[in-house]
């Protein structure tokens, strides 16, 4: 249906389909989000001899999340003295828009996606970029030092973990033959590319963790050497939207991730019967929950040897791996 | 040609990583450091100051607020100052109860700044295990002095209250749960790569420096002097026990973590065995004047407390409240070094550091 309405002649009917479905994927997105941040605190409650949110909203504290965004829409919208205030109100949505743009062109089933771009991947690592740009304005317009200090290292770290990411995903675009998502997914009908690509896998999920900005790499933000990084002048909404990104694109990336190496909606063998849907959710929640298992984990590596680690080691392993998997896909010719 | 600058960075007194009302004044240029300048006394409340005014026993409450994470060592200092003074012999179950106390706080304290530390480089959950732990000494020495963290529960002579009954079982079980759980420190922590490489050749110093700064505690042994009260001017019944004074050789940020870590353990064998020689019964408090009076003259005294020495002077002119009394404060000394060893170091390395000094705002300042 989404392809036909792309390819219809632009009018303000389909414009009124766009936007509504915007809006609805929207708020399927802002119910993941509110759901893993409780997820994510319940997690690190039981992993660190806690209990978590259990107050709002039942035992599970299912509402506490929703009480917290409450909470911060409802806050003074504080904007600094010094703050370059265009730039300042910029960048949050800098900051958002490329993280809600990259979802639509990830397939949640063979069905359900948004947009079927046949650069699918490419768009991904693309568009994913400019949030930094979103963290580096805010960062700059704050006007704070260690605002600055953050923005500056969350752009030099884009810098050093986007190269590993791109090349370690070039294996599975030999072995897949396409950058498409569809077809990717497509191709691990002979094996998920975990299994073929393990090297890449590694590589590519350390890169993701930096790219996401989590524990052990979440050098932008650091609380305790940076106060609050790139953000320490924001809050309320503003600071909510830059949550709001971040985890959104750990939705995108576990989902990414998911597509790439785990098979997408690809049932176990024997278990076809279950639908591809809860493949996904399966396969994504497991990679959600890594992430929160990091997190409850790792001290933060400093900027430094995070360079260090991106250009010595990830980047020339990326690089083996493109060679390794030339040889396997010339000489074992499965794919 | 671009022009660089260096850029003045405030770094506290509101700092999450400076462990209190602590203050850097640091010149940095990118994010090296090029000088940092302490500033402190954000705390300061005139402790020495206020006991010219208060009798010795008014005086003991004050020490707690000192080094707040250590509070009975404080206690003892003072306690242990006016006795030395006084002549007083202090009978034997106080003894053992002061060593126990001081020994299970060190383990507290050592703890804390486990937790702390490791979260000053972002990993939270070592934090709440160590909290975990933490709390169960401030429960063990909450039932023996009725409070949690300023304890004021050593007197001049003695010891306030005595143990409640099955306070020493739950001690004795206290030990081995603690060993056990030492070893999952070690295991989530001590091998760990990221924390290897932010703490391994970071702010290091010699033994001269170490010396001539005038460090002592685990910021001295770090280097591989082995200088600890406890063994080399034993004081209360500690040459009655059997322990090793802890000593690493490399001076850096990582032996000052090996040492604080083996010293946890080295404090559970002089629990375990404290509470197995523990006398069944007698006095936990000598023959003491209503009114103590040191006699005219100067003393000073010193132990080995969590941070490393704490001194106590006292000059009397023979009333009942102190001419003038002086807290060699440990953190206070220790924290010297800082502004040297910062220079040249990353910002990133600054809370490694910091961290590592383990500093307690509440001395500092006295």
């Amino acid at each position: 249906m989404i392809q036909d309405l792309l390819h219809s002649s632009p009018g303000l009917s389909n414009f009124v389909i766009f936007f509504l479905l915007a809006t609805v994927f929207l708020f399927v997105i802002l119910g993941f989000v509110t759901y893993a941040i409780l997820a994510e605190r319940k997690v690190l409650g039981f992993m660190q001899g806690r209990y978590g949110p259990n107050q709002v909203g039942g035992r599970w504290g299912l509402l506490q999340t929703v009480a917290d965004v409450l909470k911060l829409l409802l806050k003074e919208d504080l904007i600094p003295k010094a703050a370059d205030r265009p730039l300042f109100i910029l960048a949050p949505v800098v900051a958002f828009a490329p993280a809600f743009m990259v979802v639509a062109a990830i397939p949640f089933t063979d069905r359900l996606q948004f947009a079927d771009i046949g650069v699918g991947l490419l768009y991904y690592i693309a568009v994913s970029g400019m949030t930094t740009v979103g963290i580096l304005v805010g960062a700059w317009a704050s006007n704070n030092k260690y605002s600055l200090l953050g923005g500056m290292r969350a752009a030099a770290q884009m810098i050093s973990y986007e190269i590993p990411l791109v090349m370690s995903v070039l294996g599975i675009a030999l072995l897949a033959g396409s950058i498409n998502l569809n077809e990717i997914v497509e191709a691990q009908e002979k094996g998920w590319f975990i299994l073929w690509q393990p090297i890449a896998f590694i590589v590519f999920f350390i890169a993701a963790v930096a790219e996401l900005n989590r524990v052990p790499f979440d050098l932008a933000e650091a609380e305790n050497e940076l106060v609050a990084g790139f953000h320490t002048e924001y809050s309320g909404f503003r600071w909510a939207m830059f949550m709001l990104a971040e985890y959104v694109y750990m939705f995108a990336m576990c989902a990414l991730i998911t597509v790439l190496f785990l098979g997408g909606w690809l049932p176990l063998p024997f278990l076809g019967f279950i639908p591809g849907a809860v493949w996904f959710a399966l396969k994504f929640s497991l990679v959600v929950f890594i992430l929160i298992w990091f997190r409850a984990t790792f001290p933060r590596i400093r900027a430094d040897q995070l360079m260090e680690f991106a250009w010595k080691v990830l980047l020339p392993v990326a690089l083996a791996n493109i060679f390794l998997t030339a040889l396997l896909k010339e000489f074992l010719n499965i794919f | 040609m671009i022009r660089t600058e260096e850029m003045l960075l405030n770094v506290g007194p509101q700092h999450p990583s400076t462990h209190g009302v602590f203050r850097l004044v640091l010149k940095i240029d990118g994010e090296i450091i090029v000088e940092a300048t302490p500033v402190i006394g954000y705390l300061h409340r005139g402790t020495e100051k206020l006991a010219e005014n208060l009798q010795y026993t008014q005086i003991i409450p004050y020490t707690d607020r000192m080094d707040y994470i250590s509070a009975m060592t404080n206690n003892y200092v003072i306690c242990h100052a006016v006795e030395t003074m006084m002549g007083i012999q202090v009978p034997e179950r106080a003894e053992y109860l002061r060593v126990l106390a001081m020994e299970l706080n060190r383990v507290a304290s050592h703890l804390l700044w486990w937790g702390t530390y490791i979260l000053d480089f972002g990993a939270t959950s070592p934090l709440l295990y160590a909290f975990r732990e933490r709390e169960l000494i401030i429960n063990l020495l909450n039932e023996l002095s009725g409070a949690r963290i300023t304890f004021n529960y050593m007197r001049v002579g003695g010891v306030k209250w005595d143990a409640p009954e099955g306070w020493i079982e739950k001690v004795a079980d206290f030990v081995p749960y603690m060993r056990e759980q030492l070893k999952g420190y070690h295991d989530l922590v001590t091998g760990n790569e990221i924390f290897l490489n932010r703490t391994k050749g970071i702010g290091k110093y010699t033994k001269e420096d170490a010396l001539n700064y005038s460090l002592s505690g685990p910021n001295l042994r770090c280097t591989g002097i082995k200088w600890d009260l406890r063994k080399d001017e034993p004081y209360s019944i500690y040459d009655r026990f059997d322990f090793n004074v802890v000593t690493r050789e490399d001076g850096d940020a990582y032996s000052r973590y090996e040492c604080r870590l083996a010293e946890i353990e080295e404090s559970l064998k002089i629990i375990e065995q404290a509470a197995e020689q523990f006398p069944k019964d007698g006095e936990t408090m000598a023959k003491v004047p209503k009114i103590i009076k040191v006699p005219k003259g100067e003393g000073f005294v010193r132990i080995e407390a969590s941070r490393g020495e704490i001194g106590c002077y006292i000059a009397s002119d023979g009333k009942k409240e102190p001419y003038r009394m002086k807290f060699r404060r440990p953190s206070f000394y220790n924290l010297q070094i800082l502004p040297k060893l910062l220079k040249g170091e990353n910002i990133s390395n600054l809370i490694a550091i910091l961290g590592a000094v383990d500093i307690v705002l509440g001395e500092v300042d006295g």
